[in-house]
């Protein structure tokens, strides 16, 4: 390596090629971390200086002058307060510590200034995690650590040299012997009750289901893959149409939107059939409803349940509350007795909106009578065969959205066939509402499991029918029934891009065991947990102090097996010391004990006089061994097995006297 | 302040010779384990700790258990590597040490011969002001040449070396001392200038006048590379292949008598110095020479050996 210019000022050599090449490697790992929520024209700078660096470095090593870092680093973090308005805070800090992570490769020659940079990165690569801990995610920032190990490795002196991937190797098993340690103190560090600093908000950058719907809403998360929910039945799985999660109920329509709309009252009656039990896990906490099936008995601890049976937790419940039990009933009557404000609530309608909608519907009371159900079966026939398409891309509505829909464009996903039900149903005088949440999922044969991802968001309908109370009607279904039965992917058609259709899918859908498995093993693994864990033990108390002596106790039994591995070792292996040695006990045994300044020969004749019948074999013995000590540089195998065996088979016998 | 601290080592070292191992020079060879070998986090390995304390706390605040992992992973890799630093020095042994030649004032140099049963990477070595790194490889064994320098002439002890590494991440400084028990002999410093020696006895000198100059010693077959002037043409032309005539080689230098009882007058370095001078003229000359000093007489010869018998002879004075 040729020495870079400038280097007599500093008293440290410059770092070789090598450790250089593994740090960038270290801080590139580090950008495609944290590359999801940096700006885009942000990332694409920092990886362009961090490629011009390497490259740079490569032809002439030297450090950048500080004419140019200074407004590199003004620039920065004139580029964070643009993009965010401030640099405290998450996003912005992080995004900062990125910048100033790759400003620091600018100046790195030195191998202080590189040790600095890799630990700024571990800390980095720590930090991108705090963004979204899925397993890939956790598995990128993992391998990060091996340029970073590799890099300290490359900064010390006198090394073998090895080629750039048998580098990271010694990391790596660095990392696996340090697994079991790491694991164990994974699951008895005393994890805290209420944060310290900061109301961490989780999961904010996802858009889950709204409390409020007007046409159009959920294109964004129909489009959306990952998953919701994840949910196990205690037994055999509902059948697929009937996998309703209801999760927000609507009732206030204002021509445009449906809201929920707050009221204080008791749950409302319910008469169920049947009841299936069942485990949800959500997967962010993003929302504060939690979907359960159809209709549910009632509501898990940590939440209560809504006038119109919607689940929602209690504030500041946190993450324990993702993962809950519930009960619901599949086949029921549910509010059989309506009573009259609810009733005005329900046949609500905004004036001076959609006049041709509100003119069929009268048409319709006209035509059936008192007949609601034959009412109902008319709009699901219109749906049915009044040339509706599904797509996820209508064309926008006007302000009469309602009248645009059903006798114009003819064009919509659910929550358009939802909404224009609803509405019919109002203007005909049936009490009816809409009901948003999640239909469908993906049985997951391996785990026993049903996954819902955002995708299967879906809006329904709600109608009142004397008798029966509220019925679920799903008007989407009368336009395409695939909707219910096989999803939404396939409802969609070839609207949702190849990567969703067909085998690539289906593999995603088997592929989510391992990340349910993670979601439940490690990113839930809290207080509760740990208990659990731990109760098999022996261990009821779970406070710090516990928890901190059991890990102190862990780290000690840790580091005892680690020290015995350190001062194992390994004894030379030299086959004729050993058969000596052996030849030594024997004598010993008969009185003959080899002193510590004694020669072979001396030895040997000292033997042979002390047991003169042998004197023979002892001569021979001693050729043999003189032989192999001094007579060869590197003594041949098969005379060293000859004097083994020999020294196996001689028996001093006893000296008669 | 550095008296004090030098203070605070001696007491150190006579209280606890076993702990700081600043202990009387022991015999090779010398193998290093776990009672000798010492180990602190360095600078950079405290700065990794709060670092990662840092990072503990920002995990647990946030309940992210896959940055809680990670930071667990560093850490026990952390705590794993002073293991390794450990066993990078355990084991190994210092078998044999060879001192090269230097005169008093110049660096010696000291090549030390490491074994061991595994291969090393990045074991530094410090010998007062100088560094050196190296590994040991497959082979198991490894020579290291370091300079010693040097003040006088004579018998010099080895200071204590001292080993260390902080192999493999940085975060922990692994160190030993060594004290071997040997000492290298150290040459007198030759006088810069000053008078030739006394010239050869007479009688010498004319043993060599015999063949001195351009005189026909005999004739010898022709051999191919012969200049053409050399060929005895005459006496050739006689004979059925070329003769060449063969000269006298040119007068071997004289033999050089150093004697330490012809430099009256002088104090002891200077007359050591001297013939320490004389001697090296000899060498440079191809002289031979010979040596008598008042313990010792060393017969006339020439050549490295004979010059390293003798520098040899001269350091050992009193």
């Amino acid at each position: 390596m040729t020495a870079p210019r400038g280097m007599a000022a500093s008293a440290e050599p410059a770092i070789d090629a090598r450790a250089f090449d593994l740090l960038a490697a270290t801080i590139a790992v580090v950008l495609v971390a944290h590359a999801p929520h940096l700006p885009v024209w942000l990332a694409a700078a920092l990886a362009a200086m961090l490629g011009i660096r390497w490259w740079q470095r490569r032809r002439r090593p030297g450090r950048a002058s500080p004419w140019l870092k200074l407004p590199l680093i003004a620039l920065l973090a004139g580029a964070v307060v643009f993009s965010y308005g401030t640099i405290f805070g998450r996003e912005p800090g992080s995004a900062l510590a990125v910048g100033l992570l790759v400003l620091k490769l600018l100046e790195t020659e030195a191998s202080r200034d590189a040790r600095v940079g890799i630990g700024f990165g571990c800390f980095a690569l720590m930090a991108a995690l705090l963004f979204g801990q899925g397993l890939l995610a956790t598995i990128l920032v993992m391998l990060g650590l091996l340029p970073a190990l590799a890099a300290l490795r490359a900064l010390e002196p006198a090394h073998a040299p090895a080629s750039l991937p048998r580098t990271l190797l010694p990391g790596l098993g660095l990392l696996a012997a340090a697994l079991p340690l790491a694991i164990l103190a994974f699951l008895l560090v005393p994890r805290l009750s209420t944060p310290l600093w900061g109301a961490p908000n989780t999961g904010e950058a996802r858009t889950g289901l709204g409390d409020t719907m007007s046409p159009g809403e959920f294109s964004e998360l129909l489009v959306d893959d990952s998953p919701a929910l994840r949910v196990n039945f205690d037994g055999a799985p509902p059948p697929a149409a009937s996998r309703y999660f209801r999760a927000y109920v609507m009732w206030d329509y204002d021509g445009r939107r449906w809201r929920r709309g707050e009221t204080r009252q008791a749950p409302a009656p319910l008469v169920a059939a049947d009841a299936v039990g069942y485990q949800v896990a959500m997967e962010s906490a993003a929302t504060r409803v939690l979907p359960a099936l159809d209709v549910p008995l009632e509501a898990p601890s940590q939440a209560r349940l809504s006038a119109d049976r919607e689940i929602f937790r209690r504030a500041g419940s946190g993450q324990d509350a993702l993962t809950y039990r519930l009960r619901s009933a599949l086949h029921y009557r549910l509010q059989p007795d309506l009573p009259d404000p609810v009733r005005q609530r329900g046949l609500r309608l905004p004036q001076g909106f959609n006049p041709r909608a509100i003119a069929l519907a009268v048409q319709w009371r006209q035509r059936y009578g008192n007949d609601d159900r034959a009412i109902v079966q008319a709009a699901l026939a219109l749906f049915h065969d009044g040339g509706f398409r599904y797509t996820l891309a209508p064309v926008p509505l006007g302000r009469d959205a309602m009248d645009d829909f059903l006798f114009d464009t003819r064009e919509g996903f659910c929550e358009h066939y939802a909404s224009a039900f609803a509405v019919l149903m109002r203007a005909a005088g049936i009490p009816a509402r809409v009901v948003t949440g999640y239909q469908g999922g993906y049985w997951n044969r391996t785990g026993s499991y049903l996954l819902v991802r955002n995708s299967d968001a879906h809006a329904w309908g709600e109608v009142w029918l004397s008798g029966s109370g509220w019925v679920r009607i799903d008007p989407t279904a009368a336009v395409r029934p695939e909707r219910v039965s096989l999803g939404a992917a396939a409802a969609a058609g070839n609207q949702l891009g190849w990567y969703r259709g067909g085998w690539l899918r289906d593999l995603r859908n088997r592929w989510d065991i391992v990340n349910r498995w993670w979601n439940q093993g490690v990113i839930g693994f809290d207080a509760l947990r740990q208990r659990g864990l731990l109760t098999p033990f022996g261990v009821r108390r779970t406070d710090s102090a516990t928890l901190g002596a059991l890990l102190a106790a862990a780290c000690g039994l840790f580091a005892g097996i680690g020290l015995l591995w350190a001062l194992r070792r390994r004894q030379a292996r030299d086959p004729v010391l050993a058969a000596m040695r052996m030849l030594e006990r024997k004598l010993a045994g008969r009185g003959i004990v080899r002193r510590p300044s004694e020669g072979p020969q001396h030895y040997f004749s000292r033997a042979a006089r002390a047991l003169p019948q042998q004197r023979g074999e002892l001569e021979r013995l001693m050729r043999r061994y003189l032989d192999l000590r001094y007579a060869h540089a590197e003594p041949p195998p098969e005379l060293a097995r000859a004097f083994q065996r020999a020294a196996r088979d001689f028996r001093p016998r006893r000296v008669v006297k | 302040m550095r008296g004090a601290w030098r203070r605070l080592q001696q007491w150190g070292e006579q209280r606890l010779p076993a702990l700081t191992r600043h202990r009387r020079p022991e015999a090779l060879p010398i193998e290093l384990h776990r009672r000798r070998i010492y180990i602190v986090p360095t600078g950079f390995g405290l700065g990794f700790g709060v670092l990662l304390l840092v990072m503990l706390l920002g995990a647990l605040n946030y309940a992210n258990n896959a940055a809680l992992l990670l930071t667990c992973l560093l850490g026990a890799a952390s705590v794993a590597s002073m293991l390794v630093a450990f066993r990078a020095l355990d084991g190994l042994r210092l078998t044999h040490i060879h001192a090269g030649h230097a005169v008093a004032g110049e660096t010696l140099a000291l090549i030390l011969e490491f074994e061991s049963q595994r291969p090393r990477s990045a074991i530094r070595i410090d010998l007062d002001a100088t560094h050196k790194a190296f590994a040991i490889d497959d082979g198991g064994k490894a020579r290291v040449e370091i300079p010693l320098p040097t003040a006088q002439r004579g018998w010099q002890a080895l200071p204590r070396l001292r080993l260390w590494t902080h192999w493999p991440l940085g975060l922990f400084r692994a160190w030993s001392w060594l004290h071997p028990q040997q000492q290298v002999l150290v040459w007198p410093r030759p006088e810069f200038g000053g008078p030739p020696p006394r010239p050869p006895a007479e009688h010498a000198r004319q043993r060599f006048r015999l063949h001195q100059g351009e005189d026909l010693a005999t004739l010898r077959p022709y051999r191919a590379g012969d200049p053409r002037r050399h060929i005895a043409w005459k006496a050739s032309a006689r004979q059925q292949d070329l003769l060449t005539k063969d000269f006298e080689q040119p007068e071997t230098l004289g033999e050089w008598r150093l004697d330490w009882r012809q430099l009256p007058g002088l104090g002891n370095e200077m007359r050591i110095a001297r013939l320490a001078r004389w001697l090296g003229e000899a060498l440079a000359q191809g002289r031979p020479c010979s040596l008598w000093l008042p313990d010792q007489h060393i017969a006339t010869g020439s050549g490295p050996l004979h010059y390293a018998r003798c520098m040899d002879a001269l350091a050992k004075l009193p």
